[in-house]
């Protein structure tokens, strides 16, 4: 994922939501050939469990070490364990080896790996959310065949890179250009705060095709690894969410084929405008996992632990302080399933998208402090998993737009055009 | 060849059993069940002899409640071909399942019963001996290890027995139960779990199938273990031979 972003300044103008232009790249016609959609059936709850019970024997047991070597585990890969088990392709066609199911899925599934890992569900949202969901959106039958099935089955891992060293918030004023040369583009520039840079073989890239049309001259790519004069720098060193790999991309005279174009040339900024409000939805439910993980640590500890010859549990401090938790956690997750479902009929609301990730990443934070509070010295120190919760959770105070960016999209947007 | 493999839908192992206040059982709402997990064991069996293109097609069946049917859901998932289930009532005792599972086999004509070896909830140990018993076929409990020949006419079973291992050679129809030690149960993914909803259950009720359901045994009373007390120091040898013998009574 594209970290540390936000959401450009948008120059007055509304984007078109995504649907009237998306499915005009092709999508449509993937769709009815493979008969894309899948059932669920049984209510979300299910699904829900199911992905907590994987979660639980495949993922909780490495987080610990994920976050301590920043590295994902060298003994089990985790990417193909979540491949096996169907994560990576939650709304991508049942004929290409997705699921077919909707948002709302997709969220739960978000929710359930943040429960076990922070940064193992970031690196999974960056996969299966930017690239995969971008991917499933945007691109042709040629390109789908030839990249969706591996990013699936885990065999491959995605990327989305937007940002740059000088392009956070404002993110269309990137430089990273690319100019036609007969049938291919070359690619010029860096990318900065880039999830799973340094282990992604596909990358969906965004670099400007037209310099002096703002906006309008941004192009989407997909770029593979091993195409000449495309490098990763080092990996940086994160306060949180560490083993989710973040690193810089270089492109010099990089070349990317025509057909690698995703969507159309210089129509870009539909494709990142869209896949920001997605991106936001579905990790505005990392925080939720984060905040169930608090609840999942508080709750054994005050019933365990002992103070003054009494459970703390008992003293009706903590008692408050874990009903605040319980009773944030199911609004928040109650908020990210209504806006989902939303989602899945209708498409994105700009507003709702930021304003969901916006509520459940700060109460995160603050949960994770709470939660730091009630196991006292023992959450203050690493041996208990609150810290890492902490840094974790500050992650979403800043990615997919800070906190900032998102009270000004909906400020403007209730400003604009009202209830 | 088809194998009919029976599951059980049980208290998830990992719940906590809490007994109803007047005693009358366990209390089994809002607590998570699932699969006997021997009854996971018989299922992963049955799927890996279909897997080596040993039989054909395999049917789990479950007889009980309605919501039965997610626990053939998950046998469907990890493999099953489909499905049967009797509607039966939730505290059925060995014999009339056995005389249920002799119904079933004989409509589907399976040359193969797998079953777990036992429960976890009521820990019988005495459906597959009883359900042999009714149709006259031998049985091979306990299996550690199912080897069927190559012309499906028998099949080498191992089983843990005090003090090692045995092994059997049955002829087919036959019934098999499993024990720990077998296989490990592959987990269900996503995509076999939405595939699974598209298999078919096939119902039928108890009284179709002419089987009573009445029970020969009255449950009484349940009641919790008693609570574990803590450890006591004795000061010497002779006061822990005088409670050994007169509290513990075990000398």
């Amino acid at each position: 994922m594209d970290a540390l972003r936000g959401l450009l300044r948008i120059s007055g103008r509304a984007w078109p939501r995504r649907d009237a232009i998306g499915t005009a790249v092709g999508l449509a016609r993937l769709h009815a050939e493979v008969q894309a959609q899948g059932e669920w059936g049984a209510g979300v709850e299910e699904f829900r469990q199911q992905v907590r019970d994987f979660a639980r024997r495949s993922v909780a047991p490495h987080a610990e070490a994920v976050d301590r070597a920043n590295a994902f585990p060298r003994d089990v890969d985790l990417w193909r364990a979540m491949g096996e088990f169907g994560l990576h392709g939650v709304t991508a066609p049942v004929g290409l080896g997705g699921l077919g199911l909707g948002y709302e899925h997709q969220c739960v599934a978000m929710q359930e790996l943040s429960r076990a890992s922070g940064s193992v569900a970031l690196s999974y949202g960056a996969h299966s959310n930017l690239c995969v969901g971008q991917l499933v959106r945007w691109c042709n039958d040629v390109q789908a065949r030839k990249y969706l099935p591996k990013l699936i089955s885990g065999d491959h891992i995605g990327a989305l890179a937007m940002s740059e060293p000088g392009s956070g918030s404002d993110v269309v004023s990137m430089r990273t250009r690319a100019d036609r040369d007969g049938d291919h583009f070359v690619l010029n520039g860096s990318k900065m705060w880039c999830t799973n840079g340094t282990v992604a073989d596909t990358l969906v890239v965004y670099a400007k095709t037209d310099t002096g049309a703002h906006s309008h001259g941004i192009t989407a790519f997909i770029v593979e690894k091993g195409m000449p004069g495309f490098t990763t720098a080092q990996k940086l060193d994160k306060l949180g969410m560490r083993g989710s790999d973040t690193c810089e991309l270089v492109f010099e005279n990089c070349k990317v084929p025509l057909e690698n174009v995703l969507g159309e040339v210089n129509k870009g900024v539909y494709v990142l405008m869209s896949g920001l409000d997605y991106e936001r939805l579905v990790l505005a439910a990392g925080p939720v996992g984060l905040m169930w993980a608090c609840v999942d640590i508080v709750v054994p500890y005050a019933q365990q632990r002992e103070q003054f010859g009494k459970k703390i549990g008992e003293f009706q401090l903590i008692q408050a302080k874990l009903a605040d938790m319980y009773s944030v956690t199911r609004a928040s997750q109650a908020y990210v399933r209504q806006v989902a479902r939303d989602t899945d009929e209708k498409g994105p609301d700009r507003k709702d998208c930021a304003s969901v990730i916006l509520y459940t990443a700060e109460h995160a934070t603050r949960m994770a402090l709470d939660a730091i509070q009630v196991l006292g010295g023992n959450g203050y120190i690493n041996d208990y998993p609150t810290g890492r919760i902490l840094r974790d959770a500050k992650l979403y105070e800043i990615g997919a737009g800070t906190s900032e960016i998102r009270r000004l999209l909906i400020g403007r947007e209730l400003f604009k055009h009202g209830i | 060849m088809k194998i009919l493999v029976a599951v059980k839908r049980v208290i998830d192992y990992n719940a906590r059993i809490r007994v109803k206040a007047d005693k009358t059982g366990v209390d089994t709402t809002g607590v998570r069940m699932s699969m006997n997990p021997f009854c996971e064991i018989a299922v992963e069996e049955s799927v890996r002899l279909k897997e080596k293109k040993l039989a054909e097609e395999v049917i789990a069946v479950s007889v009980g409640p309605k919501q039965c049917q997610d626990t053939l859901r998950t046998a469907l998932a990890m493999g099953a071909d489909r499905a049967v289930h009797v509607q039966g009532g939730e505290s059925l005792q060995p014999l009339s399942v056995a005389q249920v599972l002799k119904q079933i086999v004989n409509k589907t004509e399976a040359r193969m019963v797998m079953l777990g070896k036992q429960a976890i909830d009521d820990d019988c140990n005495q459906t597959g001996q009883i359900l042999a018993g009714l149709l006259n076929w031998p049985q091979a409990t306990f299996a550690s290890q199912v080897v069927l020949s190559e012309d499906r006419k028998s099949a080498s079973v191992t089983r843990e027995v005090d003090g090692g291992l045995q092994r059997l050679r049955i002829s087919l129809p036959a019934v098999v139960t499993t024990d720990l030690r077998l296989n490990e149960p592959r987990y269900t993914t996503l995509p076999n779990i939405m595939k699974a909803k598209r298999k078919a259950i096939e119902q039928w009720s108890m009284s179709d199938l002419g089987v009573d359901e009445a029970s020969a045994v009255e449950t009484l009373q349940v009641q919790e273990p008693p609570k574990k007390a803590g450890g006591v120091m004795v000061k010497s040898v002779a006061e822990l031979v005088a409670k050994l013998r007169n509290e513990a009574k075990v000398i």
